[in-house]
């Protein structure tokens, strides 16, 4: 019984593996944003098509170009890079120039991604930091670049509210109009008016379905929700993230000191307006710049959820969920190093 | 009934076996018993090249204090006793080789026993005498588990049908077929441990067995106990938990928490060892995998080589890939289908097809950590090991890792997770760190 068969595979158990792969993960990721995509094109037209797969092709070529340069197996197709393009690319005001998603897509994968060992290994989200990155050297064009959107128009204001306060038009987003308010409205007018329109019942319902200006792929929180949803019916992401996320926005809408125009209506407009439900779903949540552990999760969602809703109301910017994941991601080694997993027959601290 | 946290849901691939007959293979011309087939002290050899020997004749005695006799599983000549690669460690195990004369004469020793009453001394002194180990795999010496040190009173035993591999079926169908002997054995093994309280603890995968026991455990007192399927709900430590809530401490055993548990194989095994003094020179066997052409549920002599088994089932079914001792979480991939079956065999599973995708780098995913049941976060301990960081993988506790393969099984990035384990285990042993 000495002889052993050299054709025979001698490995260490388990035996059998689970169909999910890496790259499946990823695409998943992708297909799920494909609603909102289309909803994107459906919006802002051919512009949105094009920048947005000007922004995939130079992830991938990029994502390669750095793989190559330090000398790793070029994976361009495992759907990591195309994640960060497409992630890339709704995070882009429709109107921007061709060379904006290029330089930002290089930023993301070369410094953000291969710089630290590419996929698994980055520290930040790549598609925001490629954001960031271009929102730091181009403010300008990273401001102003709206376009109306199908079915709407810049601000997303009803047409009473633009006779209220002329200056509105060019201020684009809905969240722009809130952080800059009183600064808009001519000086005999009131400024209450103002946010009362902001937070009717039609600007919800058109942040809700889409027709409202913004970068190109946060404009329908609908069709997000719904490859969100389908992610988290799917196990692909952790509803924990998302969800902590929400409620936190929720909970400190309710409870700080805001231009508000009724309760409801404002808590809805701060979930519904921006980039919560693009950043929630699909960024806050990627793998690698997360925490591991549910609890770890929950604290990340919260943090999230805090410092976006400080710099929305107390911030330089309008907005403020890319630099929350980013502060967030930076703070999940922390956070991973304070809630490890509750081990089995760990005696109870009496 | 409670929930143990983690585990998977792996396809079971049951349906080869699951309605099929325990069959009795035929008997080998020449079988190969090791001295160590158990946890513990091996043992040491009573007989020489030349040798005649009965089926149940003793051919090694305890070699320890944690150790147990071994049988012969066929009546003949002893042909010799050399050292040979143990089919699981690879070290250097001495094994008796028998050269069978067919007619299979039982020992003398082995004929019902007419005890009226019977002490737990005496059952515990049976069962060490019959050579008995857990028969689910780990093949710990069930005698020493039945005599728990008085400080650590227990109250509860579990028999554990739950069979949570996938493709084995060799409880399921001795379940089905013996369950009279199951209880019988089951009653010794409570009076052993003077416990009133007992559970036999099956997934709800298997119905019909569920049914049987229930019928055969009627008027015992004996609970059984429907569990979810999910694997591993047969680990000793998930078991418990599943059964009574407790959990076992951190690098404690059931006993101290109060509980036994043993293998419905096993409790089979003490009622022929209590009734009729019959060591354990066989078991139950699943033969079973793509790789095989007719899967079967065997009767097997202890030391039959793995190919007789094959041979007797049909042959391979195209070439195989891979022939694994056990089931396909935990089981043991052999270099060769000339070893012998040992007491903790419980499936025999052939591979005609391997897809193993390479290694890539952890996407922090987290999913280990949500499957892994004894709440370790295994993706953690996987970079300790590979920075040879000994003390802090002990630190994230290494050593409460029961190699159950969750983690590895969910890996998108297949990661060798429980590869990297054992021989981080393995090292921390070796440096005693």
């Amino acid at each position: 019984m000495n002889e052993t068969n050299p054709t025979l595979l001698v490995t260490s158990s388990p035996h059998i593996t689970s169909p999910i792969t890496v790259s499946k993960l990823m695409w998943a990721v992708v297909i799920a944003l494909l609603p909102a995509f289309a909803g994107s094109i459906y919006f802002y037209g051919v512009k949105a098509l094009f920048i947005t797969a000007l922004s995939i092709a130079s992830a991938l070529l990029f994502d390669a170009l750095g793989q190559r340069l330090f000398g790793r197996k070029i994976t361009i197709f495992d759907g990591s890079a195309t994640l960060t393009g497409l992630l890339l690319g709704f995070n882009l005001p429709p109107n921007v120039p061709w060379w904006l998603p290029v330089v930002g897509s290089a930023f993301a994968t070369i410094v953000a991604k291969q710089f630290f060992g590419g996929l698994g290994h980055n520290f930040i989200n790549p598609a925001l930091a490629g954001r960031a990155f271009l929102v730091a050297s181009w403010p300008t064009q990273m401001t102003t670049s709206w376009l109306a959107p199908r079915g709407g128009i810049i601000p997303a204001l009803p047409s009473s509210a633009l006779k209220i306060c002329t200056d509105a038009v060019t201020t684009a987003t809905p969240l722009n109009v809130l952080k800059q308010g009183s600064k808009l409205v001519l000086p005999d007018c009131n400024p209450q008016l103002l946010y009362e329109q902001l937070q009717s019942w039609p600007v919800l319902k058109n942040l809700f379905f889409g027709s409202t200006g913004g970068c190109i792929g946060e404009t329908s929180a609908l069709l997000l929700l719904i490859g969100g949803g389908l992610l988290i019916a799917t196990k692909v992401i952790d509803w924990r993230i998302p969800l902590s996320y929400l409620l936190t926005v929720a909970a400190l809408a309710l409870v700080l000191p805001g231009h508000k125009a009724g309760l409801l209506n404002y808590t809805l407009f701060q979930l519904l307006s921006g980039g919560l439900m693009l950043g929630a779903f699909y960024m806050a949540t990627d793998y690698v710049t997360s925490p591991l552990t549910h609890r770890g999760r929950v604290i990340f969602g919260i943090g999230c959820g805090v410092l976006t809703m400080l710099i929305r109301l107390w911030g330089g910017y309008p907005e403020g969920v890319c630099y929350s994941i980013l502060l967030m991601n930076v703070a999940t080694p922390l956070i991973d190093r304070l809630t490890p997993p509750r081990l089995f027959g760990q005696r109870k601290a009496k | 009934m409670f929930k143990f946290h983690g585990g998977i849901h792996p396809r079971e691939d049951k349906e080869p076996t699951r309605l099929k007959p325990i069959e009795v293979a035929p008997l080998p011309q020449r079988v190969y018993i090791l001295l160590s087939q158990h946890t513990g002290a091996p043992s040491k050899p009573v007989v020489k090249k030349g040798d005649q020997v009965r089926t149940g004749t003793v051919i090694g005695e305890p070699g320890g204090t944690i150790s147990v006799p071994t049988h012969s599983s066929i009546s003949g000549v002893v042909a010799d006793c050399v050292e040979l690669p143990h089919p699981l460690t690879g070290r250097p195990t001495l094994t008796v080789l028998i050269d069978g004369d067919g007619n299979d004469t039982l020992d003398d020793t082995i004929k019902e026993q007419n005890h009226s009453q019977i002490t737990p001394q005496e059952i515990i002194a049976a069962v060490r005498q019959a050579g008995i180990v857990g028969l689910g795999g780990a093949a710990f010496p069930t005698f020493f588990k039945l005599s728990p040190p008085r400080e650590k009173p227990v109250d509860t035993l579990i028999i554990n049908g739950c069979e949570c591999e996938p493709f084995l079926t060799a409880d399921h169908r001795l379940m089905l077929e013996k369950p009279g002997e199951i209880i019988a054995g089951t009653k010794f093994i409570a009076q052993a441990l003077g416990v009133e309280r007992v559970y036999i603890a099956i997934e709800d995968n298997k119905p019909d067995a569920i049914q049987a026991l229930r019928e055969a455990a009627e008027g015992t007192g004996f609970r059984i106990v429907q569990l979810k399927t999910r694997y591993p709900q047969g680990a000793e430590k998930q078991l418990i938990k599943a059964c009574l809530n407790r959990e076992v401490p951190s690098g404690g055993l059931p006993a101290d928490v109060g509980c036994i548990v043993q293998n419905v194989g096993t409790a089979f095994a003490v009622r022929n060892a209590v009734s009729f003094h019959r060591p354990l020179y066989e078991r139950v066997v699943t033969v079973t995998g793509p790789g095989v052409r007719e899967p079967k549920n065997l009767w097997v002599r202890i030391g039959t080589p793995v190919k007789n088994l094959i041979e007797f089932c049909g042959g391979y079914q195209g070439e195989p890939k891979k022939i694994i001792m056990g089931g396909p979480m935990m089981g043991i991939a052999l270099g060769s289908d000339t070893v012998p079956v040992l007491k903790g065999t419980s499936g025999i599973l052939v591979l005609n097809e391997v897809q193993e995708l390479p290694e890539q780098d952890c996407i922090r995913c987290g999913r280990c950590i949500e499957a892994c049941p004894m709440g370790l976060a295994p993706t953690r301990l996987n970079y300790s090991i590979r920075a040879k960081r000994w003390q802090q993988a002990k630190a994230e506790h290494l050593l409460d890792c029961i190699e159950c393969g969750c983690c590895a099984y969910v890996c998108p990035a297949k990661i060798r997770l429980v590869h990297s384990f054992k021989f981080g285990k393995a090292e921390i042993a070796r440096l005693k760190v």
